[in-house]
């Protein structure tokens, strides 16, 4: 049995107390009216003598005279969303992470993998933060819906009346629907989630594998449920923020880097388990195992971060090629960053085979990883809420601040609620001889 | 010196066991015959580890290499275009719709250099005489081959405890 130490739980409080206060400050510092918003712009620009040229970046988007006047409504518009924004990367961030988690679980069971039923209790204790995670980004959602902020503008009814794009998907893209549905993925999620832990916890009682085949079934059809709702997860809660954009794989693309950050924290977590002294029958066979799917998985998305790019790109077609404009132009260090984060580095420092069995180079790796779909979604979300008004501060720091507390402390508690290692799974004694 | 003996084996499992128990008893095994890939048999002949992956990361190297300055050459110096509005002035403006090209021929160059390095290393090529001792290795049998000693009869003991069927010992 796993006990939460109180250096780990005040560790977690710390960070959330810290996270909230920076949070606090964030949205503190957001302008209030369109005049604080123009000298908050104004201050900056004096702050940096060379001086940005949006003067001129703007003059192309001009529509008429009341250009101006438009201008600092949108600048002030991206200056509200910033703590919003920051709240919701980090908050769908390690939402993420706990999903796709959950599909490598349910990957395993419904291939009745025999290598990995040892680590099926620090899976089920990362999936345990699904639920008050998926809670907050529905609560997120509501405040857009709510507008209590104008991150989605195909939300605002105005925006909408003049937009012929907006009007012609407003029977998918429109607050009711989108709220129903953002309900009906995470009720899915949730019930497997739930459902598939009980099934799990049942079959160590058992005298026989009725809750393990179940288990099986339940986990297969899942997946395909989790197919077809991730992918339009990702078109509503993040590609809708640029509703003229579109990219078909765009829901493969989330998928692989909520999948390959998932996976990264299984590997972090056991680590810190099996430097504990916890988990002794976890060899390096496993942690080699989890670093080849770290090291996979990372190339799977740069194929299809590249595949969505280079065909963008090359037909250079306006309305989708504004997406990278934009990115290329504003975001040039995050954008070019993640992508040696998430693809140069790993590629290097994961490729030889020993490395991936050694611990530290293995934590060394999750963190860079980790980092680098965190700007991932940075990335994906803020360009069309802050648009070039984006930094690094207070609010993102104290987002990721929060919900890393927040995730540490429910994922360990969960943890330390049942034995670490699953007792009458029927491929437990598999697991426990895996060698590579 | 004396020549090589050859100890028959008809299961998988024996023979594991047996390297283990005649490599803890010092002896050398210079080469184990078998019909089908046997698990960890590597690990408990104490074989070195195979440096085949690092060639193949100097293949892809290579192979990357060889894409770009092909694709130097042919789309920017010695045929420029203008495709799809994309004048091919500069390299590294046209790079991505090179990545294609660098990706296939990284992974072309690693995959086929590799295997022919391993047939060479194994020391296989076209018209090659097999060199497997008996042909009933290829079926179901099983051969260890050992250097022979100066006392061949305590060798041949070991090697039918291990669960030998056959040893053959050549004549002095």
């Amino acid at each position: 049995m796993y006990t939460v130490s109180n250096r780990l739980k005040i560790t977690s409080y710390i960070l959330m107390a810290v996270g909230v206060l920076f949070l606090a400050i964030g949205f503190m510092a957001a302008p209030s009216t369109v005049e604080e918003a123009k000298e908050m712009v104004a201050a900056h620009h004096d702050a940096h003598s060379d001086g940005h040229e949006t003067a001129a970046a703007h003059a192309d988007e001009a529509h008429g005279e009341a250009h101006g006047a438009a201008h600092d409504e949108h600048v002030f518009h991206q200056l509200q969303n910033r703590p919003w924004s920051a709240l919701y990367v980090a908050a769908f961030f390690f939402f993420m992470i706990s999903l796709g988690v959950l599909a490598f679980y349910a990957i395993q069971r419904a291939a009745q993998a025999g290598w990995s039923p040892l680590l099926f209790r620090v899976m089920e204790g990362i999936t345990a933060y699904l639920v008050p995670g998926g809670i907050i980004v529905f609560v997120l959602l509501m405040c857009s819906v709510f507008h209590m902020n104008h991150m989605f503008t195909w939300m605002d009814a105005d925006v909408v009346a003049e937009d012929y794009l907006l009007q012609g998907k407003k029977g998918y893209l429109n607050p009711t629907f989108f709220l129903i549905r953002a309900a009906f993925f995470l009720g899915g999620w949730i019930f497997y989630r739930q459902y598939s832990r009980k099934l799990s916890l049942a079959q160590d009682n058992a005298d026989d594998n009725r809750n393990f085949v179940k288990n099986f079934r339940w986990s297969a059809g899942f997946l395909v449920f989790y197919l077809v709702t991730e992918s339009m997860m990702s078109w509503d809660w993040i590609m809708s923020l640029d509703p003229h954009w579109f990219s078909t794989l765009f829901g493969w693309y989330v998928f692989a880097s909520m999948f390959v950050s998932g996976i990264t924290v299984i590997a972090l977590i056991t680590i810190y388990l099996k430097s504990k002294g916890l988990l002794p029958e976890v060899n390096n066979s496993h942690i080699h195992d989890l670093a080849k799917f770290m090291f996979g998985i990372s190339i799977f998305w740069t194929y299809l971060w590249f595949s969505q790019f280079m065909l963008i790109w090359y037909a250079n077609i306006p309305e989708e090629v504004t997406y990278f404009v934009t990115r290329i132009e504003d975001y040039k260090l995050p954008f070019f960053g993640m992508l040696a984060l998430n693809f140069i580095f790993p590629l290097l420092v994961l490729m030889n085979s020993d490395f991936k069995r050694v611990n530290w180079f293995v934590v060394m790796a999750g963190i860079i990883i980790l980092f680098g779909h965190y700007m991932d979604v940075f990335n994906m979300v803020m360009p069309a809420t802050v648009g070039d008004q984006w930094y690094i501060g207070f609010p993102e720091i104290g987002g990721i601040l929060f919900f890393a507390g927040l995730f540490v402390l429910v994922v360990f508690t969960t943890l330390s609620k049942e034995a670490l290692t699953p007792k009458r799974n029927p491929f437990i004694e598999e697991s426990k001889h895996f060698h590579y | 010196m004396s020549a090589t003996i050859k100890a028959y084996y008809n299961d998988d499992d024996i023979l594991m066991n047996a390297v283990k128990k005649i490599r803890s008893e010092k002896y050398h095994i210079e080469e184990v015959y078998t019909p089908f890939p046997v698990h960890g048999l590597d690990k408990a002949m104490g074989l070195k580890d195979t440096r085949l992956a690092i060639t193949a990361f100097m293949y892809g190297c290579l192979g990357l290499t060889v894409a770009v300055v092909m694709m130097n050459f042919i789309m920017i110096q010695d045929w420029p275009q203008d495709i799809g509005g994309k004048p091919s002035f500069s390299y590294l403006e046209n790079m991505p719709a090179f990545v294609p090209i660098m990706f296939e021929l990284t992974v072309f160059f690693a995959a086929h250099l590799m295997v022919i390095t391993f047939y060479l290393r194994s020391r296989m090529w076209p018209f090659k005489e097999a060199e497997n001792p008996d042909v009933r290795t290829t079926d179901d049998s099983f051969v260890i081959e050992l250097h022979g000693t100066d006392d061949n009869e305590a060798l041949t003991n070991l090697l039918l405890d291990t669960g030998a069927t056959e040893v053959h010992v050549p004549k002095k």
